[in-house]
């Protein structure tokens, strides 16, 4: 009998992230498909109570919370004693945790420390005649692996954005509390802060509808024979600006400035997506510019609707691979897109 | 005065990212077609955690790089053809399964293992470096642990800069690097990963081909009226 336990962390402001009712979502999954099993909340933050509320009406027989100011900022030595606080708690024999950076960082750790097994970047968990099998992807997201495991405690990091959201609802939640004695070696890690770009600088938006892709073309001559990269910059920048979109590059553009080719200066290694970049998660992608053929196009592999414009209508990233492929110059079309946005708003 | 190191280096080695992989049924579950055929290369990511190792010690007097890698010892002795000729580190091989399918908690067994046979390792100074993700199994899983199983608490992971060039071959380097290189591989330990407990249902490729409407002679105009209202829907 299966004892399944949603582990998962605040946010800063105490709330729990939609990753963390995705988790939620696949933890329940498994719990309503297998007889006999328990469903167990656990949580770690500052302050977890209003987190336990909001999931209060979820059908879990237990919650258990780690709470403190040790506990609100993710650092590796504090957020494995807790998690492995919390699974002793609940005696867990399957513990489902959203895949986010915190936890990423240190659940396979814990795994290791408890002698159990873990997936992670699972995008989907099922049971079926009492067995729990996972998928999740293989080589950068070119195949895909459906397994199942005999180990036990086994933890399995859910992809955020692969599941629907547990829309269970909020209520008042008893969370019994477990008690994390910390030492000072656990302690020795200090976070100072956190630094992110300015708001307009930040171009990677994973929760955005839109990835917007740029691909090499951009700072090739055009049909003047010159380069327009201030231009590009300008078409780029505004439709960002316009749409909120994510801003994704191909590897060759991120790449480009390693040549000492012209680039443009917004774009770095973070937003590089594909075989050796990301794989983003988003409803619809639009790709300019790019061109290629597998493995470069896995960058779009978690897209759901996609069109490219593309002046080689034989293009590998779009023919095949996008829904609609505009056979045009992206920045005749870009210059009339950005107009036509910033009329309508 | 500074802290010399001792920066470890955990490294695997993955297909070309730039070659067709197909995956395959095999006797010891899944694989990839023709894998040893596939031109290897070191893993983007741990190459990183290497160059960027490689620095810390040479702006620290004293330091050493060690670099553990677990693969098919022919394999391994291809990649170090290029690799060695990047940075100064002295090889540890492990000759065994390369392979993305292989367990996780398994391969950080041996490379904990491989570590602690280091003579003259000294936990004060030690370093342990690695890729975030690897281009094959890519878990973000190994590294974490390794670090348990090495004792180490205090672990960063995702560390990254992003503004360290990858270093230009240096032959006097790949010289030096090899009288160390060729006799680690040759003493490699066999290393098998059975992946007990773990049982592959299936691996497949996914659907790769849509039906792609192609739209040529349209105007700028009419392309980016239909684009904003795809956007807007």
């Amino acid at each position: 009998m299966e004892t399944i336990l949603l582990l998962a962390h605040t946010e800063i402001d105490g709330s729990l992230a939609k990753s963390a009712r995705e988790a939620l979502h696949a933890a329940a999954t498994l719990h309503k498909s297998l007889a006999g099993s328990k469903l167990v909340i656990g949580l770690i933050g500052e302050n977890v109570q209003a987190a336990a509320n909001s999931i209060a009406a979820c059908p879990a027989t237990k919650h258990l919370g780690v709470t403190g100011a040790d506990f609100s900022q993710s650092r590796y030595a504090t957020d494995a004693a807790a998690a492995e606080a919390i699974f002793k708690a609940a005696q867990a024999t399957v513990i489902v945790a959203p895949a986010t950076s915190r936890w990423a960082r240190v659940l396979p750790g814990v795994a290791q420390r408890l002698g159990g097994r873990v997936d992670t970047h699972v995008t989907g968990a099922a049971a079926a005649d009492g067995k729990i099998s996972v998928n999740r992807w293989y080589y950068k997201q070119r195949m895909e692996g459906a397994l199942t495991r005999t180990q036990r405690p086994w933890f399995i990091g859910v992809d955020p954005g692969s599941q629907t959201a547990c829309d269970c609802g909020a209520g008042t939640a008893e969370v019994e509390m477990v008690a994390v004695n910390l030492t000072e070696a656990q302690k020795r890690t200090t976070v100072v802060g956190l630094r992110e770009p300015k708001a307009d600088a930040q171009t990677i938006r994973p929760d955005a509808q839109l990835l917007f892709v740029t691909g090499a073309g951009w700072t090739k001559k055009q049909a003047d024979g010159q380069t327009h990269v201030p231009e590009a910059e300008k078409l780029i920048l505004g439709f960002l600006k316009a749409t909120r979109a994510s801003l994704g590059s191909s590897k060759s553009l991120v790449d480009l400035g390693g040549e000492g080719q012209a680039v443009l200066p917004f774009l770095s290694h973070l937003n590089q997506i594909g075989q050796t970049g990301a794989t983003p998660r988003h409803a619809k992608g639009l790709s300019t510019c790019c061109h290629g053929e597998e493995p470069h196009t896995v960058g779009w592999r978690f897209i759901n609707e996609r069109r490219a414009i593309s002046l080689d209508p034989n293009c590998g990233w779009a023919r095949g691979k996008a829904d609609v492929l505009y056979v045009a110059d992206a920045f005749a079309v870009m210059q009339k897109v950005n107009e036509s946005l910033a009329t309508k708003t | 005065m500074s802290t010399a190191y001792q920066i470890i280096v955990c490294a695997g080695i993955v297909p070309d990212p730039l070659q067709t992989l197909e995956p395959v049924a095999s006797p010891t579950g899944p694989a990839l077609k023709n894998e040893m055929m596939l031109p290897a290369v070191l893993d983007p990511w741990a190459g990183h955690a290497l160059y960027e190792a490689a620095n810390l010690a040479k702006n620290t007097p004293g330091s050493k790089v060690w670099l553990v890698s677990l693969g098919p010892k022919a394999k391994l002795q291809q990649v170090m053809m290029t690799v060695a000729q990047r940075v100064p580190f002295e090889l540890i091989a492990l000759d065994g399964p390369a392979s993305g399918f292989t367990e996780a908690a398994e391969v950080a067994a041996a490379l904990a293992e491989a570590i602690q046979t280091i003579p003259g390792l000294d936990k004060s100074k030690l370093l342990v470096f690695g890729g975030w993700e690897s281009a094959s199994r890519g878990a973000g899983a190994t590294m974490q642990m390794v670090g348990e199983r090495l004792g180490i608490v205090d672990q960063f992971q995702g560390v990254d800069q992003g503004n360290l060039p990858e270093p230009k071959n240096n032959p006097q380097v790949g010289m030096t690097n090899m009288r160390t290189v060729m006799p680690a591989l040759q003493k490699a330990k066999p290393t098998k990963l059975a992946g007990e407990g773990l049982t592959f249902a299936s691996v497949t490729l996914p659907k790769q081909m849509r039906e792609t409407k192609i739209v040529k002679d349209k105007s700028a105009d009419d392309i980016a009226k239909e684009i904003v209202e795809w956007i807007k829907k």
